[in-house]
């Protein structure tokens, strides 16, 4: 992670994308989201979405994985340059959560992050919050996903 | 008692959800599928973070929430989704060994103008802790089949 000053507002990357199975998307929601057109091919065809597709929350869930698997590889980068690594919070919510389209057996989605806002945390005073907007197209170019997260970025020592 | 319609969600009416413990072991195990940061993987890492000792992931959290309401109030409903969700807040961790609640309180409710079928339902979800501690808010809108909508599709089928 960079440290919170050295984040811009505007700063973009696509970190990562992924191919939902039937396999795994009938696992996700037998485990957190059991409706019919999660589950089974034939009850998808006679439900609003035509169609098996993935949980909406199976589809964010992934956002957070390759979140953390683009942060782990942009570290082992930063590392290898000899830079410093900041250190990465927890998050304190999200909102304007939206499943725009959905996900179907075979979409690949390629997620991306796009930062907001920075302000300097009031209560703690060695970390930023940082603010993005996430989101998720399938293969069509559709939107899948978006909604706006904020995290706890660590500051620079110094620079309080 | 039969399913709920969208006429049934009153303002102001609560539901709660059955307790479920949430163990260790799954604590890791979906966080290792999808948000394996080392607060939610490891005790260790976990002390050295902002969490203090090993929590869930919030995304576990939502999940967690998502699974208590779908076998309570959403199984005894005519429950159609959610276009998305306007805010969730995590307030505090999600230890392991807890036993949580899910508690839905019907903010208000709007019928759809596009499709007069169904109706939109405004929650409060929260996740309750065995203490009554609040750890998690959400806050979502969604679609419910109207009472009228339902007595005409039967009309349909049994006519």
């Amino acid at each position: 992670m960079r440290f919170f000053e050295d984040i811009a507002v505007g700063d973009q990357a696509e970190i990562g994308r992924h191919t939902f199975t039937a396999e795994e998307i009938k696992a996700f929601a037998t485990r957190f989201d059991p409706q019919p057109f999660h589950l089974d091919e034939a009850a998808a065809a006679h439900s609003l979405f035509g169609r098996l597709c993935a949980s909406g929350w199976h589809t964010a869930c992934l956002w957070m994985r390759l979140a953390v698997e683009h942060r782990r590889r942009e570290d082992a980068e930063r590392r290898a340059r000899g830079e410093p690594v900041a250190a990465l919070g927890i998050s304190p919510g999200f909102r304007d959560l939206r499943w725009l389209n959905p996900v179907y057996v075979g979409d690949t989605v390629t997620y991306a992050t796009e930062v907001l806002e920075l302000r300097p945390s009031a209560s703690r005073p060695d970390w930023g919050i940082m603010t993005a907007r996430n989101t998720g197209t399938n293969q069509r170019g559709e939107p899948v996903l978006s909604f706006i997260s904020s995290v706890f970025v660590e500051r620079r020592k110094g620079q309080r | 008692m039969p399913p709920r319609h969208w006429e049934d969600f009153i303002p102001g009416s609560v539901f709660e959800s059955e307790p479920r413990r949430v163990t260790r072991e799954e604590i890791v195990e979906f966080a290792a599928a999808y948000d394996p940061q080392p607060m939610h993987l490891d005790e260790e890492a976990a002390r050295a973070s902002m969490l203090g000792a090993l929590a869930a992931s919030g995304w576990h959290s939502c999940c967690l929430l998502m699974r208590l309401l779908s076998d309570g109030f959403i199984a005894q409903s005519h429950f159609m989704g959610a276009p998305g969700i306007e805010e969730v807040r995590w307030l505090k961790p999600l230890r392991p060994g807890e036993s949580i609640r899910a508690r839905a309180t019907v903010l208000e409710m709007r019928p759809s103008r596009s499709r007069p079928e169904l109706g939109f339902v405004k929650f409060l979800f929260e996740l309750v802790d065995s203490s009554g501690a609040c750890l998690m808010t959400l806050r979502v809108s969604p679609m419910f089949a109207r009472r009228a909508a339902a007595d005409a599709s039967r009309d349909e089928v049994s006519g």
